[in-house]
C-alpha cells in the first residue's frame, strides 16, 4: 500500500497550476491534481490510480473560502474544506445555505472533513458524495480553469458517471456556485456506519407558499442508485402538486422517488432494498426540509 | 494468616482498579512497536502473493524485480530452501490428517495471497514496485470457496493428502441411547447456522524486524508475538539454527487476538532473507494483505437440535459441526482448533443428558484460519441459545426460566463432555441479568413499542468459558506440542527493586499492571518498585505465551509463586541476621520485621547484604536475590462465566439494528484489577458484535477476497457499539494462586448469542427467525418487509 513513482508539482498560482496541467497533458504525462488527498491518495496507495504526475494546489489560498456575491449566489473555493463549511458562520453561510452546513456531518469522520476538499470530492464524483448530491439539487455551477481558458458547468452537465466528469484532464475545478437560496432544503443517508459512503442518499428542496404550508414545488434528488447523481422528476411532480405539507404528501413523493429509479445491486444493497431506502430517505428529506 | 501475606497496615493491591501503568507512554505516543524500531541499514521487504485461489504455478521470474531500482534481492522458495511449519495431532490418520504449510509456496497455491517469494528493498516503496515486476503463471484450478463445496464428491483436493478436504473428522460423546431420547422427547427443536469468515483485526498488523548479531552469534527477531518462544522454536527449527541463537524479543504490541498467537511463515522469511544478505530486513504487513492473506477464523455451520421434554428440561443434544479452517493447519494448534474446542465445550453451562457430536475442520482455498479470542465459543454458545430460545416458544415458557430449569447449579459438576466444571455463578448472573433489565424497564417498553409498532427485543446469552487451560487439558486435545504450564522468574537488585520476567505476552490486557499487583501484593511492595518484564525469550527459559485466557490463571499463579519464593529467601536472610526461626519473620511495607521484637530490616538493607556483602549470608544460601516459579493446572481448568441481555430496536425502513441497552454480568473469580476487566469486556463485546452485525470476509466464486479495505470489511466504529453495562461476581478459584479465573475472552463469547436471540425476539411477529451472521440490515428489513 505505497504509491507507484510520480513526479510532484507544487503550484504556486492559479496561472501556474493551469499551464502546467496543460503541458503535462499536451505531453500525454497524466496529470493529476492534489487537493486535500482523501481519495486521491488511498487510491494511489492501492495502486487504483498511478498519476505520473501530481499536481499539488493545496497553496492556492485564493481557491480557499466562502462568500456570497451581489446577486446572492454563494460561492464556494474548491479547496474550502468539508470542516470550514461545517463550521462556517451565519454571516458566511446564511439560513438560505445552511442545508450545506448540516450536509457536512455525513461526509466521512471528522480527520477526513478536516482535510478533504469541496472540489475534490466534486472533481471525484462518488455516486453517493453529498457535495455531489448538493451540487445536482440546487443546481450549482461549476467554475473550471483550463487551457481553454475559464468556464461554468451546470451540475447537469457536469457528473457524466462513474467518477467520471467533465473536467477536462487539464482543466481544474476552482470555485462551486450556489446560485440561490434554498431554506427549506435537507439532505439525509443511509449507511450501516458512521462516516461510510451512503448506500443511499436522498436531498430535498421544498418550495413553499407564502402560507409556509402549501409546498408548491420542490426537487429531489437522489445519490446511491445510479452511476451519478440523478434528480427524479416523478417525485418532483408529486410536490408540484399544490398539495399541503404533511405525511400524505412526502410519502407520495418518496412512492414516486421509490418507483422511478431502477438501482444497481451490489455488496451493500440489492435494487429492492436500495428502492424502499429511496422512499425512506426522500420521505425523511421531506420532513426535515420542512421543519425548517 | 500466612507468613507471606502481605502485612496488614498496606493495602492490598489486588482487587483495586490501580490505573494501568501501560498507559503513560501508550497515549502519548512514546510506546514503541515493531514498526518504530530503526537498526541501521534496514532493508524493508513485502511478499509476492498469488493472485489465484488454487493453481499450480508453471513458472516464477524474479529477474525483472531484481532489476527494479532500490530493490537489492528476491528469493523464492527454492532460493531460502527453507522448512515447511507443520502442525500435528496425536490422533489416528481416520480423525486427522497432517498438513505442510511451506514458509514460501512452491509449484502449488492454496489460496489468493499466499506468499510465493519475499522481495527485499532499500525502502518501503521500491519493494512495492518490485512485487509488480514479479512474472508468475499459473495453471488455475477450480477454487473449493465453502464447506458445501469442499465435501461434494467431485470437489478438488487442496491436499493431495487430506480426502474429502478434511483436515480433521471427529465423533464424541455418543451418548447411549441417544436416538431413543430423540425419537420418545416430546419437544425436539432445531437449527441451522452459518456465521461468517472474520478477522481478528489487531490494530497493530502483523511485523517482523529480523537481525543477526555477530558478536552474540545470534538472530534478533523482533515481533508482535503473543507465543514469543514458540516463534523461537519454529523459527530455530525451519532456519536449522540452535534456538540458543534465535532471540525473539517483543516490542509494544497492538493487540492479537489470537491472530497472533500462531506462527506464521512471513516473519521466518523475514528472517532467513536477513541472515542472506547479512542486514536488518524489516517486514510491516499492510491492512490489505492483513485483512486478505493473513489469519482468519470463525466460519462456521453447525446443524443442531436439542430434545426437551415438557417442562422445558433438556434431554440432549446433536450436533454436525463443519469448520471452514482455510487452505492451511495452524501452528501449533492445527485445523482441529476450532471443531475441537466446539465438540468438547458445546454442553456448556446446561445440564445435558445426552450428547452427540460430529466435528469436522475442511480445509477450502482461502487463507488459514488461526485462533480468534473465544474459538467457537461464540459459535456454539449461539447455537446452544438459539435453540433454548425455539424451545422456549415451542414450549411457552418464558425464555429466562428455559435456561433457569437447566443451568448447573451444584458444583463441581462432571458434564455428559467429560469436562468437571469448577464453582461458578451461572444462574445467579442470568438472574440478575434479567433483573436489571426488568428494573429498568425493558420489558414494559417492549410491550409499548409493539402496540405502536415498532420491533423492540430482548436477547439473552449465557455460558461459562474454560480458561487457564494447562497441560493435561490441552494434552486432552492430543496436541503434539502440549502448552500448559508457565514460567515467571523475580529478581531482585541491590536497591531492593522488583523485576518479574514472565512467560505470558501482554498484547493489550494490562499484564504490566496487573502481574505487578500480585507480585507487589506478595512482597509488600509498592506498585511503583515493581517491574514487569515480558517479550524476550532469553529471559524466561520458556514460556507458552499469552492465549486462551490463560495469563492471569496459569502465568499470574507463576508470578505469585516467584515473588512468594523471593520472600522465603529475604525472610531467610533477615531471620539468620537476627537469628530467629524463618517463620519469626513477616514481609511487608518494603521491609522484614522480627515479630518477637519489632524491629525491621528494609529489602534494600536484605538485597545489600546478598549482593554487596555475601560473606553476612548465612552457610548453604547463595548470593543474589531471585527466583523462578512455574504454574501448571493438573484439571480440567477453570471456567468463568457470564450472561449477556441485550434490547435492540429494528429500525423498519432501513433494517438496522439498534441496541438500545447492553448489560453483562460476568464472573472471572477475583477480579485482579476490576477496570481492567471491564476493558476485557468491552473490547471483546465489540468484537462479539462486529460478528454478529458487521463483519465478513467474502470472496467471489473463484476464491477472489472481495473485503480488502475498511470500506468493504466493516469493522464497527466506536459509533456503533453501545454503552455496555457491566455488573460483576466473584466466584473464586480455588486451585489459582489469585483465585483469578481468566478474563480476556467471555466479552466475544455472549455478544452474538445474545444479539442474534435479541434480533429473533423482536422479529417474532413476523415469523421470521435468522440464524446466520453477520445479520444486515437488508435481511432485517426484508424479514420485516414481508411480515
Amino acid at each position: 500500500m505505497k504509491p507507484a513513482p510520480f513526479t510532484y508539482h507544487r503550484a504556486r498560482d492559479l496561472d501556474g497550476a493551469t499551464r502546467l496541467l496543460v503541458e503535462l497533458e499536451a505531453r500525454e504525462e497524466d496529470p493529476k491534481v492534489l487537493a486535500g488527498g482523501q481519495s486521491l491518495v488511498a487510491m494511489m496507495n492501492f495502486r487504483l490510480a498511478r498519476p505520473a504526475h501530481l499536481v499539488d494546489i493545496g497553496r492556492l489560498d485564493c481557491l480557499r473560502g466562502i462568500h456570497t456575491d451581489a446577486d446572492g449566489a454563494l460561492h464556494l473555493g474548491a479547496l474550502t474544506t468539508h470542516h470550514q463549511v461545517e463550521r462556517a458562520p451565519a454571516e458566511l453561510l446564511g439560513r438560505g445555505h445552511a442545508v450545506l452546513r448540516d450536509a457536512m456531518r455525513w461526509v466521512g469522520h471528522l480527520p477526513i472533513r478536516t482535510r478533504g476538499t469541496v472540489g475534490g470530492s466534486l472533481a471525484h464524483a462518488d455516486a453517493t458524495a453529498e457535495w455531489c448530491l448538493l451540487a445536482t439539487l440546487l443546481d450549482a455551477e461549476l467554475v473550471v480553469h483550463g487551457g481553454g481558458g475559464r468556464r461554468r458547468v451546470p451540475a447537469a452537465e457536469f457528473f457524466l458517471g462513474y467518477y467520471t466528469t467533465a473536467l477536462g484532464a487539464d482543466e481544474l475545478l476552482t470555485e462551486v456556485v450556489f446560485p440561490r437560496e434554498a431554506p427549506h432544503a435537507a439532505l439525509t443517508e443511509f449507511a450501516q456506519r458512521h462516516g461510510d459512503f451512503a448506500t443511499v442518499a436522498a436531498a430535498v428542496d421544498l418550495e413553499l407558499a407564502a402560507d409556509g404550508r402549501t409546498v408548491c414545488g420542490g426537487r429531489v434528488a437522489l445519490g446511491g442508485v445510479a452511476a451519478l447523481p440523478v434528480r427524479v422528476p416523478e417525485a418532483e411532480a408529486v410536490l408540484a402538486r399544490g398539495d399541503t405539507a404533511g405525511d400524505a404528501l412526502f410519502a407520495a413523493c418518496g412512492q414516486a422517488a421509490a418507483e422511478a429509479v431502477d438501482p444497481p445491486s451490489d455488496d451493500a444493497g440489492s435494487a429492492g432494498y436500495r428502492r424502499r431506502l429511496a422512499r425512506t430517505l426522500v420521505v425523511q428529506a421531506c420532513e426535515e426540509a420542512f421543519a425548517r | 494468616m500466612s507468613p507471606t501475606e502481605p502485612h496488614e497496615d498496606r493495602a492490598a493491591l489486588v482487587g483495586t482498579s490501580t490505573r494501568r501503568r501501560e498507559d503513560p507512554r501508550l497515549l502519548t505516543g512514546r510506546g514503541t512497536f515493531t514498526d518504530d524500531i530503526h537498526l541501521p541499514g534496514t532493508l524493508y521487504a513485502q511478499f509476492v502473493r498469488a493472485t489465484v485461489a488454487s493453481a499450480t504455478v508453471t513458472s516464477l521470474d524474479l529477474s525483472a524485480v531484481r532489476e527494479v531500482p532500490g530493490v537489492v534481492a528476491a528469493f523464492d522458495a527454492a532460493d531460502l530452501a527453507l522448512g515447511d511449519i507443520t502442525a500435528r495431532l496425536g490422533r489416528p490418520a481416520a480423525e486427522f490428517v497432517p498438513t505442510s504449510m511451506p514458509i514460501l509456496a512452491r509449484d502449488r497455491v492454496r489460496y489468493a495471497g499466499e506468499p510465493l517469494a519475499v522481495v527485499v528493498a532499500r525502502d518501503p516503496y521500491a519493494v512495492e514496485d518490485g512485487l509488480e515486476a514479479a512474472r508468475v503463471s499459473y495453471a488455475p484450478e477450480r477454487a473449493v470457496t465453502s464447506d458445501t463445496e469442499a465435501l461434494a464428491p467431485d470437489a478438488p483436493l487442496v491436499h493431495a493428502e487430506a480426502p474429502a478436504n478434511t483436515l480433521l473428522d471427529v465423533s464424541m460423546f455418543a451418548t447411549e441411547g441417544i436416538d431413543d431420547v430423540f425419537a420418545e422427547a416430546p419437544c425436539v427443536v432445531d437449527v441451522s447456522v452459518r456465521t461468517g469468515r472474520q478477522n481478528a483485526l489487531p490494530l497493530e498488523t502483523r511485523a517482523a524486524l529480523a537481525a543477526w548479531d555477530d558478536r552474540e552469534e545470534q538472530l534478533t527477531l523482533r515481533t508482535p508475538t503473543q507465543v514469543p518462544h514458540q516463534v523461537r522454536t519454529v523459527a530455530a527449527r525451519c532456519l536449522g539454527l540452535d534456538e540458543r541463537a534465535v532471540r525473539v524479543l517483543v516490542p509494544d504490541m497492538g493487540g492479537g487476538f489470537g491472530l497472533k498467537c500462531v506462527v506464521g511463515r512471513e516473519e521466518i522469511a523475514v528472517a532467513a532473507a536477513s541472515l542472506r544478505l547479512g542486514r536488518p530486513v524489516k517486514w510491516t504487513e499492510d491492512r490489505k494483505d492483513a485483512l486478505t492473506a493473513s489469519f482468519l477464523a470463525r466460519e462456521q455451520h453447525y446443524e443442531a437440535r436439542a430434545a426437551f421434554d415438557a417442562e422445558g428440561h433438556v434431554l440432549g443434544l446433536d450436533t454436525d459441526l463443519i469448520c471452514d479452517m482455510g487452505a492451511y493447519s495452524c501452528y501449533p494448534f492445527t485445523a482441529g482448533i476450532e471443531p475441537l474446542m466446539a465438540s468438547s465445550e458445546m454442553p456448556g453451562v446446561y445440564k445435558v443428558p445426552a450428547y452427540r457430536v460430529r466435528a469436522r475442520a475442511v480445509t477450502t482455498n482461502k487463507a488459514p484460519s488461526a485462533p480468534y479470542r473465544g474459538v467457537s465459543r461464540p459459535q456454539y454458545v449461539m447455537v446452544v441459545e438459539r435453540l433454548f430460545e425455539r424451545a422456549a416458544r415451542e414450549l411457552g415458557i418464558d425464555p429466562v426460566e428455559i435456561r433457569r430449569r437447566n443451568l448447573i447449579t451444584d458444583f463441581p459438576y462432571t458434564g455428559v463432555n467429560n469436562v468437571t466444571y469448577d464453582p461458578g455463578s451461572y444462574l445467579e448472573s442470568l438472574d440478575l441479568c434479567e433483573r436489571t433489565l426488568r428494573e429498568e424497564g425493558w420489558y414494559a417498553r417492549r410491550e409499548e413499542a409493539a402496540a405502536e409498532g415498532r420491533h423492540l427485543g430482548i436477547g439473552y446469552a449465557c455460558f461459562s468459558e474454560r480458561t487457564g487451560y494447562g497441560s493435561t487439558a490441552f494434552a486432552q486435545r492430543k496436541m503434539e506440542v502440549v502448552p500448559g504450564f508457565d514460567i515467571a522468574e523475580a529478581r531482585m537488585d541491590v536497591t531492593g527493586a522488583l523485576t518479574v520476567s514472565t512467560g505470558t505476552m501482554s498484547h493489550g490486557q494490562s499484564h504490566e499492571t496487573t502481574m505487578a499487583q500480585i507480585a507487589a501484593d506478595e512482597l509488600g511492595l509498592d506498585l511503583a518498585r515493581v517491574r514487569i518484564h515480558q517479550g524476550d525469550t532469553d529471559r524466561v527459559t520458556y514460556g507458552w505465551g499469552t492465549f486462551a485466557s490463560r495469563s492471569i490463571a496459569v502465568g499470574g499463579s507463576a508470578v505469585r509463586l516467584a515473588a512468594g519464593k523471593l520472600g522465603e529467601k529475604l525472610r531467610l536472610l533477615a531471620a539468620s541476621r537476627w537469628e530467629v526461626a524463618p517463620d519469626r519473620v513477616e514481609l511487608g511495607d518494603g521491609r522484614a520485621r522480627n515479630a518477637d521484637d519489632g524491629s525491621t530490616l528494609s529489602y534494600p538493607e536484605l538485597a545489600e547484604i546478598a549482593y554487596l556483602k555475601s560473606h553476612l549470608l548465612p552457610k548453604g544460601v547463595e548470593p543474589g536475590l531471585s527466583a523462578t516459579a512455574s504454574f501448571d493446572v493438573f484439571n480440567d481448568g477453570t471456567f468463568s462465566n457470564a450472561t449477556h441481555g441485550v434490547v435492540v430496536e429494528l429500525h423498519e425502513a432501513t433494517g438496522q439494528v439498534e441496541i438500545v441497552r447492553y448489560v453483562c454480568v460476568e464472573d472471572c473469580g477475583v477480579a485482579i484489577n476490576p477496570q481492567v476487566v471491564e476493558g476485557q469486556c468491552r473490547g471483546g463485546i465489540a468484537q462479539g458484535i462486529a460478528g454478529a452485525l458487521f463483519e465478513e470476509i467474502t470472496y467471489d466464486a473463484q476464491g477472489e477476497p472481495s473485503a480488502t479495505s475498511f470500506m468493504d470489511y466493516r469493522v464497527p466504529t466506536a459509533l456503533e457499539i453501545p454503552e455496555i453495562g457491566i455488573a460483576h461476581l466473584e466466584t473464586p478459584c480455588a486451585f489459582t494462586e489469585t483465585g483469578a479465573k481468566g478474563a480476556g475472552e467471555g466479552g466475544t463469547i455472549g455478544a452474538p448469542g445474545a444479539v442474534l436471540n435479541a434480533v429473533n425476539d423482536a422479529l417474532r411477529p413476523t415469523g421470521v427467525e435468522l440464524d446466520q451472521t453477520p445479520i444486515t440490515p437488508e435481511t432485517v428489513a426484508d424479514a420485516l418487509e414481508r411480515a
